[in-house]
């Protein structure tokens, strides 16, 4: 029997008076591959950054691996929406991969012998490992989004949440991308946000429909019917048979 | 040439020059990549508040500039992360209200246009040996500073987010990071004024960025850049008998276009080149 890593009870949001996420209740099992999709401004981003405790829910509660979110923080991996900084800062491949090893070890000088093994190891499991000298702005929007993957990789995480990872990058790597998501799923939980629910169906275990209200979904329970209620209608009024 | 020998105060000037360009290099490489030179204009216009005071009180100008340009970083840093206010209209608040209350001190006091002129536009050959000793103090705590904490300093201007999952104490290291800025601003208004430092802070950086793709390496260069500008600027105005600080600042400026020009000339026949 597996635990469940992320327990979400009754959490609601808003920003302002504007709500976001409504009476919203999720669990996450070890290694599951969650998809989050729904429209733009369903809460997606929202939903994750509660997950990470960068925001504070309103109310209900959230705990992740058994704790606040504050405290498994160390534990999470996180790839952000990208870009979400500026692409000519002069910075390589393997520097950016190392600030996924801060928080560890000494507050003073740099990295250690162990963070730099643990660096060299994610980038090859990611496939980047030659570009490891290479600044940021060289790179393609593929090698971009592996180059953040391993970033998230080297806080040697137990659950790997990703924002709309393929949201810049084309067809054929968004496929790379998600074969790889789903290796690394063999020992990791995975969360993913998407807006391409068509797509992420054929990788991940469940999809969790979010516009302000949330439903799962198993993904072999996905038809038209269910993409259709999710994006044309007022999930309020949407009645699902489950 | 010969007259650098012969002259102390020149090599007074020489030496403060070149220990102005270490921290002008080393932090002005931050500045440029942050995007930050127009705060570190307001941090150093604001310096002027603490000059003009000391003036009037009868204590060391450096010591004034120094808890201004401290207090102007603290008070822009606390008030971006308490209220997220709009960072250019703080910015210049601050630059302005700095200046005038420096200007209604020096009026206060007698004689005191000459004092004003190089406070402004700076007069290196004015600077005496002990402040040479306190520049190099200031030297040895930003660069201290930057070693120590170079991980988090990177971190934190480069994705403070992911930083702030790491558990870095962002907002600390964001006032720390202002702080040094005011460091180096005091340092640099030795030199060249504080009208004219944000040139010093940010030109010999900015050429370094030209050609130099990692910020260790663009420190060390623009901090040479700095030492080259300052020695052939000092040399230069006296030579023709004219202000330093601005002889300094239009040498750098001069080379910063030049290095501009060129760049995107060789980018220009890159690109050509790279077509069929």
């Amino acid at each position: 029997m597996s635990t469940d890593v992320i327990v979400i009870d009754d959490v609601s949001f808003s920003y302002g008076s504007i709500p976001v996420l409504d009476h919203i209740s999720l669990e996450v099992p070890e290694l599951e591959f969650l998809g989050i999709v729904g429209p733009n401004a369903g809460g997606k981003s929202t939903l994750l950054k509660i997950i990470l405790g960068l925001l504070k829910p309103r109310q209900g509660k959230v705990q992740v691996l058994g704790t606040t979110p504050q405290q498994a923080r160390r534990d999470l991996g996180y790839v952000p929406q990208y870009p979400a900084f500026a692409r000519d800062f002069p910075v390589t491949v393997e520097q950016v991969v190392l600030m996924g090893r801060l928080g560890q070890g000494h507050i003073l000088g740099g990295y250690s012998r162990r963070d730099r093994e643990i660096a060299r190891r994610v980038m090859e499991e990611t496939e980047i490992g030659n570009l490891a000298q290479r600044r940021i702005d060289q790179l393609s929007g593929g090698q971009l989004q592996r180059t953040l993957v391993a970033r998230a990789l080297a806080c040697e995480p137990k659950i790997l949440l990703l924002d709309e990872p393929t949201a810049n990058i084309d067809m054929r790597v968004e496929n790379e991308l998600f074969d790889l998501l789903k290796i690394l799923n063999q020992h990791l939980t995975i969360l993913v946000v998407s807006h391409d629910i068509a797509f992420i169906s054929g990788y991940v275990h469940r999809v969790a429909c979010l516009n302000r209200t949330l439903i799962c979904h198993r993904t072999e329970n996905i038809d038209g019917k269910v993409i259709q209620q999710l994006y044309d209608d007022d999930v309020r009024m949407v009645a699902h048979r489950h | 040439m010969g007259a650098f020998l012969e002259y102390g105060f020149l090599q007074t000037a020489l030496t403060a020059g070149l220990l102005a360009s270490i921290g002008c290099g080393v932090m002005g490489s931050y500045v440029v990549v942050k995007r930050i030179g127009y705060m570190a204009g307001g941090i150093s216009h604001s310096v002027l508040a603490g000059m003009g005071a000391a003036l009037f009180f009868g204590f060391s100008p450096m010591l004034g500039a120094l808890i201004a340009a401290l207090g102007a970083a603290l008070i822009i840093g606390w008030i971006k992360l308490r209220w997220q206010a709009q960072e250019d209209t703080l910015i210049g608040a601050m630059w302005a209200i700095g200046m005038s209350i420096g200007v209604l001190f020096i009026s206060r006091t007698p004689g005191y246009s000459t004092d004003l002129m190089s406070y402004l536009f700076g007069n290196i050959l004015l600077v005496s040996t002990g402040q040479l000793w306190e520049m190099a103090a200031l030297n040895v705590l930003v660069i201290g500073m930057v070693l120590a904490f170079y991980r988090q300093f990177l971190a934190v201007s480069f994705d403070e987010e992911f930083a702030r999952l790491r558990g870095v104490p962002v907002n600390f290291f964001y006032l720390l990071f202002l702080c040094l800025v005011a460091l180096t601003v005091v340092l640099l208004v030795q030199v060249v004024g504080l009208i004219l430092v944000i040139a010093l802070l940010t030109l010999p950086a900015a050429i370094a960025g030209h050609y130099i793709h990692t910020i260790g390496r663009m420190m060390i260069l623009a901090s040479l850049l700095g030492m080259l500008f300052t020695s052939f600027g000092i040399w230069l105005s006296y030579v023709l008998d004219m202000p330093t600080g601005a002889i300094i600042i239009l040498v750098a400026g001069s080379c910063y276009i030049l290095s501009a020009i060129l760049r995107q000339w060789w980018l220009g026949r890159k690109a050509q080149g790279a077509k069929p």
